[in-house]
């Protein structure tokens, strides 16, 4: 059973500044860091802005910080890529997860096909209100 | 990093095709990132979609609506 | 007024988000008893493929491969009737301005080569980092490179169609027949060659052919019917 999260980050923030210095743990705060700001930053371009092709780049940019961190979570220290190559068909314990590629490849091409039919019904929205900010499209409706 | 200032400069732009450059940037610095995690079926992947057929929809959307993100900001 | 509130909800998902990741251990085997290590052993043994992630694609969670390439299709259709008013007929001019002597001179030069390399990469999926969908977006790529540099390349669209219908009738197909031969869908039936042969693999490599021909059919069409639209 594990702590709650505030003596859970107290820990955290103790256990950053004593190891500060090893690689491991910039590595590490460099890979998922760089993934949770990304989704972070996506999340406020959806929930902010007025234009609908910056919302759609928002959903875009939140994609790719998703992708990072389910690769980022499969990653073993040293390891190599999982395919066999004639000679090093025993090197079995330092390769790293495949199974997180294998999803992630599936989520990016189902990204890019979402990204494709949010764009046409932009498209469609443009034709139709000659405007492309949701203030405006919202009090047309009335 | 490159990925943290590319993400802020496609969100606070207002002209809308520098946003959608900006984004080609970020999936190919995501590319770079992948093949340093050692996942090279991944890193094809993004390099194909990311880079070229991402950014060229969005390059079709702009051409057909419009340009900047107020109609106030032309300069 | 609002964007500091939404900034503050941001702070405390940002908060709980990385207490949950940051915390164990990174960089170290955490599923050493997991699919993981049974996979990677059963690869050599079973299949006979070099690349592992093709085997788990095609191979070991096939049916989840036979969904995605549904999606694809749906949002191929989607798209197209979407955008169905007010569209060019095959054979009008798609850009505006006729790109530079540079850009039309090179494209004619590079588009061979670039199709020649996405046939290579989903040919040799088995063997070397690549597989059907990587094969099939590269030549969708060198057909858009086409589309841009000349004003008046036109693709029938009926082939295309023809083209994807039956590579994903042909998928179904392979997948029915091992379930008449052996006991499951989408089971290995052929024999299994020498490891890094190209024919080697069973039924792995036709598999992810016909999946190559769909993808790059299937990204070529949604180019092509989103580049003639007129606004």
């Amino acid at each position: 059973m594990q702590e709650c999260t505030a003596v859970r980050s107290c820990n955290l923030g103790i256990k950053t500044l004593y190891f500060s210095m090893d690689t491991t743990e910039l590595i590490r705060i460099g890979v998922y860091g760089t993934s949770i700001l990304l989704i972070l930053i996506g999340l406020y371009a959806v929930l902010t802005k007025r234009s609908l092709i910056k919302i759609i780049i928002g959903l875009s940019i939140i994609d790719g910080g998703i992708h990072l961190l389910l690769i980022g979570i499969g990653y073993i220290k040293n390891g190599t890529a999982p395919i066999f190559s004639p000679g090093s068909e025993n090197a079995v314990a330092r390769m790293v997860d495949p199974v997180p590629q294998a999803l992630v490849l599936t989520a990016i091409v189902i990204g890019f096909g979402v990204t494709a039919v949010a764009l046409s019904l932009v498209i469609r929205l443009y034709r139709h209100h000659n405007t492309l900010k949701i203030d405006e499209i919202k009090n047309l409706k009335w | 990093m490159v990925l943290i200032a590319a993400a802020l400069y496609a969100v606070y732009q207002k002209d809308l095709l520098y946003a959608v450059i900006a984004t080609g940037v970020i999936s190919l610095a995501l590319t770079g990132l992948f093949l340093v995690l050692q996942a090279p079926d991944v890193a094809l992947t993004e390099a194909a979609i990311g880079v070229a057929l991402t950014t060229i929809i969005f390059i079709i959307t702009i051409r057909n609506t419009v340009r900047y993100e107020d109609e106030k900001d032309k300069k | 007024m609002k964007k500091a509130i939404v900034i503050f909800l941001l702070a405390v998902f940002g908060f709980f988000l990385a207490v949950t990741f940051l915390d164990p251990e990174f960089e170290i085997d955490r599923n050493r008893n997991g699919v993981k290590n049974v996979y990677l052993e059963k690869t050599v043994s079973e299949l006979g493929t070099a690349n592992t992630v093709t085997a788990i694609v095609v191979n070991f969670r096939g049916f989840d491969t036979l969904g995605e390439v549904t999606v694809l299709f749906l949002a191929a259709t989607a798209l197209g009737s979407i955008l169905f008013k007010k569209r060019h007929h095959i054979g009008d001019r798609t850009v505006l301005i006729p790109a530079s002597s540079i850009v039309s001179a090179g494209a004619k030069l590079i588009f061979p080569a670039i199709i020649l390399l996405g046939a290579y990469v989903f040919i040799h999926g088995h063997l070397t980092p690549g597989g059907g969908f990587q094969g099939g977006t590269i030549i969708a790529t060198g057909f858009l490179l086409m589309l841009i540099a000349y004003r008046d390349f036109s693709i029938s669209h009926n082939i295309l169609s023809v083209i994807e219908s039956f590579a994903g009738i042909g998928f179904v197909v392979f997948g029915l027949l091992g379930f008449m031969n052996g006991g499951t869908f989408l089971q290995n039936f052929m024999g299994t060659g020498v490891l890094n042969d190209l024919i080697s693999g069973g039924v792995i490599p036709i598999i992810y052919i016909l999946v190559g021909f769909k993808v790059a059919a299937e990204l070529t069409g949604l180019i092509y019917t989103i580049l003639h639209e007129k606004g």
